[in-house]
C-alpha cells in the first residue's frame, strides 16, 4: 500500500500536518521513534510527578473569537474550540538586567508603558520599531536574505541597555542564531511573546498532547509509535521509499519530515550532495526543576516568568563553559491564572549550555557533573532572586544531551538550525520538512509549521 | 440539487469552518471574506470541503468566484445541481 503522506516525528508539527491531511481523508501515517509523542515538548513522571519536558508557557495567547490571529488560526485550521486549549493567562513577566527592569503582561500597552517610564529618551524610537514590525509581512513563505535583528533595532534604539532586554526574551524563546536572530523571526517572536503575550493549558502539555492525539486518530490518522525511520531511499531527485527501525519498508506519495532538516538529510540514502553545506544549530539548553514546599509567591517569586541577566551585556550562543549561570530564564508555572491552584510549589530554571561540554562526558560523571552545574547556578541565581534551597521537596535536571536522545536533534539544538527553510523544500521533489528547522518555532509556531507545510505540499496539490 | 439546496451545502461547510461565526446574517451580494473574517486558509478548506462531501474540484484560478454567496451558489450550481442530496 501506498500512503498519501507519510510524516516523520509525532511532536507537535507532524501531529497538526497529520491531523490536516486527516481531516481531508488523505491517508496518512505518523512514525514516531519514540514510544511518547510531543518531541521536544514533551512530558515524563518520576515520582508520580508528571512534569512537562518543553512547557514554560506557550506565547501567543489571543482571546476566544480571533480567526487571524496564530493562535486563532491553528485553532480553526485543526477545528479546535479555544475552550477546549484551556488557556490560562500569565499575571506578570518581567525582564530583569543589573540597571533596570522592564514587566509586561498580555496587554502590551503595559510594555510600552513600562518602557516610556524606564527609558524615556527611547520610547519615540521604540515606537518607530513597533510601526516597523507591525507592517512586516514576517510569515512570507519566501526565503530571502538574513537581516540582523540587531542592526534593526540600532536604527531605532540608541541605548544598547534596552536592545539587550528586548533581546533577551526573544532569544530564549526562539532563536537559533548565536548572539542575534535573523528580524523575521524577531518580528515573529515579538508579536508572540510581547505583543500577544502567555498562558498555559490547565493539564500541561500532556493535556493538549492528548487532545491533538485523539483528534488525529478519530479522523483516521496511523501512527506507529517506538519505529523510527531510519533511512529515506533516494532514486532521481524524489524519495521512494522509507526504511524503518525495524527493517520494514514503507511508500508515500509525500513525506513529510519534523526530525530536523539536515537530521532528514542525514537519513537519505544516498547521501545528498547538499549534506556538506547545511550547518547543524548550536543553541541548548539545560534545565532543572525544583518541586517545592511552598508556593514560589510566599518565598518572593511573584512573576509568571523572569528573564535575567546579571550583566549588562547579555551574551546568547553556545558558553565556553558547561552552563552559562550568568543569564536565565526562571519559570513560575503556579504564577499563571489557573481556575484551581496546582497542587504544588514548581520553579524552573534554563540556562544557555555548551552541547559538547555534556556530550564527552563520561557517563560516571555525568550525574555528579549536573549536580555542580545546578549548584553553580543556583548560587549566582540567589544574588538576585530569594533563597529557596530550603523548600525544595524534589528536583531534576536535564542537560543538551537529554534533549538530543529524546528528540533526535543534533546538538540537543532547541531551535534547529540558524538557517531555516521556509518553503520546507528539500533537495527531493516529495520530501518536505515542517517544524523547528522550516522557521515557525515554539509550540504554537511548531504546530502552525505542521498545518501550513500540510496545506502547500499535499493539500493544495 | 436546488439552488435553495446548494446554498444550504455552502452554510454547512461554512458553519464546519468557522463554527463562531453568526452564519445566518449573511446576505447573498456581501463579500464572504468581510462578513465572516475568512482568509486565504479558512478558502482553501472551502475548497477541500467541496472536494471531501462532493467530489467536485475547485482549480485555484476559480476561486474568485467563491467570493460573495451568490456567486458560491452561480459557480457550484451547474457543478451540484445533478447531485442527489444523500438521505
Ligand atoms: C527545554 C525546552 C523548553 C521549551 N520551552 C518552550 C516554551 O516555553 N514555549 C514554547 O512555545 N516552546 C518551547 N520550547 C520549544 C518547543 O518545544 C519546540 O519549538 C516545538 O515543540 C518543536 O516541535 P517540532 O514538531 O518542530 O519538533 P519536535 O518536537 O522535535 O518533533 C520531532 C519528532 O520527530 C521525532 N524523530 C526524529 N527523528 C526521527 C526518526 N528518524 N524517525 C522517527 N521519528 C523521529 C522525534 O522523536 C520527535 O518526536 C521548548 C523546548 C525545550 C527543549
Amino acid at each position: 500500500m501506498v500512503y498519501d503522506a507519510i510524516i516523520i516525528g509525532a511532536g507537535l508539527s507532524g501531529l497538526a500536518g497529520g491531523i490536516r491531511l486527516a481531516l481531508f481523508d488523505k491517508k496518512v501515517l505518523i512514525v514516531e521513534k519514540h514510544t511518547v509523542v510531543g518531541g521536544l515538548n514533551s512530558f515524563y513522571t518520576r515520582k508520580s510527578r508528571t512534569f512537562d519536558v518543553g512547557l514554560h508557557a506557550m506565547t501567543n495567547y489571543s482571546p476566544a473569537g480571533q480567526r487571524r490571529s496564530p493562535l486563532g488560526k491553528l485553532l480553526k485550521q485543526l477545528r479546535f474550540r479555544h475552550e477546549e486549549f484551556r488557556l490560562c493567562q500569565q499575571e506578570t513577566s518581567e525582564i530583569r538586567f543589573p540597571e533596570k527592569s522592564l514587566h509586561f503582561n498580555n496587554d502590551f500597552e503595559y510594555l510600552k508603558q513600562e518602557i516610556a517610564e524606564q527609558f524615556p529618551d527611547q520610547i519615540d524610537g521604540f515606537l518607530k520599531l513597533l510601526e516597523k514590525i507591525e507592517n512586516y509581512d514576517e510569515l512570507s513563505l519566501v526565503n530571502n536574505a538574513p537581516v540582523s535583528a540587531k542592526d534593526v533595532m540600532s536604527e531605532y534604539l540608541s541605548d544598547p541597555l534596552l536592545i539587550d532586554m528586548l533581546f533577551c526574551p526573544l532569544a530564549y524563546y526562539g532563536s537559533a542564531r548565536e548572539q542575534d536572530m535573523d528580524f523575521y523571526q524577531f518580528v515573529i517572536m515579538f508579536k508572540s511573546v510581547f505583543v500577544e503575550g502567555f498562558s498555559k493549558p490547565e493539564g500541561g502539555m500532556n493535556y493538549i498532547l492528548n487532545l491533538m492525539v485523539e483528534k488525529y486518530r478519530r479522523l483516521g490518522g496511523e501512527m506507529q509509535m517506538g519505529n523510527g525511520v531510519k533511512s529515506i531511499r533516494t532514486q532521481n531527485g524524489k524519495a521512494v521509499g522509507l526504511v524503518l527501525d525495524d527493517d520494514s519498508e514503507l511508500q508515500a506519495k509525500t513525506i513529510l519530515s519534523s526530525a530536523g532538516y539536515l537530521e532528514t538529510l542525514r537519513l537519505c540514502d544516498p547521501a545528498p550532495a547538499e549534506l556538506k553545506e547545511v550547518k547543524a544549530g548550536q543553541m541548548t539548553f539545560m534545565e532543572s526543576i525544583f518541586v517545592l514546599d511552598q508556593l514560589p509567591k510566599d518565598l518572593g517569586y511573584d512573576q509568571s516568568i523572569v528573564f535575567f541577566s546579571l550583566n549588562s551585556k547579555f551574551q546568547y550562543r553556545s558558553p565556553k563553559i558547561p552552563i552559562d549561570p550568568d543569564s536565565g530564564v526562571l519559570c513560575c508555572p503556579n504564577n499563571f491564572q489557573y481556575p484551581s491552584p496546582l497542587p504544588e510549589g514548581i520553579l524552573r530554571l534554563t540556562h544557555q549550555a555548551n552541547y559538547d561540554y555534556w556530550n564527552e562526558l563520561p557517563r560516571k560523571d555525568y550525574i555528579a557533573a549536573k549536580k555542580e552545574q545546578r549548584a553553580q547556578a543556583l548560587e549566582k541565581l540567589f544574588k538576585i532572586f530569594p533563597n529557596f534551597s530550603e523548600s525544595v521537596v524534589f528536583l531534576d535536571s536535564f542537560t543538551p544531551k537529554t534533549i538530543e536522545k529524546y528528540t533526535g536533534h543534533l546538538n540537543g539544538a532547541v531551535y534547529g538550525a540558524p538557517e531555516k527553510s521556509k518553503n520546507g523544500q528539500t533537495p527531493y521533489e516529495n520530501l518536505f520538512i515542517c517544524g523547528t528547522d522550516q522557521g515557525f518555532l515554539g509550540i504554537i509556531g511548531a504546530t502552525l509549521s505542521g498545518i501550513s507545510m500540510a496545506n502547500l505540499h499535499i493539500l493544495k496539490n | 440539487m436546488t439552488k435553495e439546496q446548494v446554498r444550504q451545502a455552502i452554510l454547512d461547510i461554512l458553519t464546519e469552518i468557522a463554527p463562531d461565526e453568526d452564519i445566518h446574517s449573511i446576505s447573498d451580494d456581501g463579500n464572504l471574506r468581510d462578513q465572516i473574517d475568512l482568509d486565504s486558509m479558512d478558502f482553501l478548506d472551502i475548497v477541500m470541503e467541496l472536494r471531501k462531501r462532493f467530489n467536485i474540484e475547485v482549480p485555484e484560478k476559480d476561486y474568485e468566484f467563491l467570493a460573495t454567496m451568490s456567486s458560491c451558489v452561480n459557480y457550484l450550481f451547474p457543478l451540484l445541481g445533478d447531485r442527489k442530496l444523500a438521505s
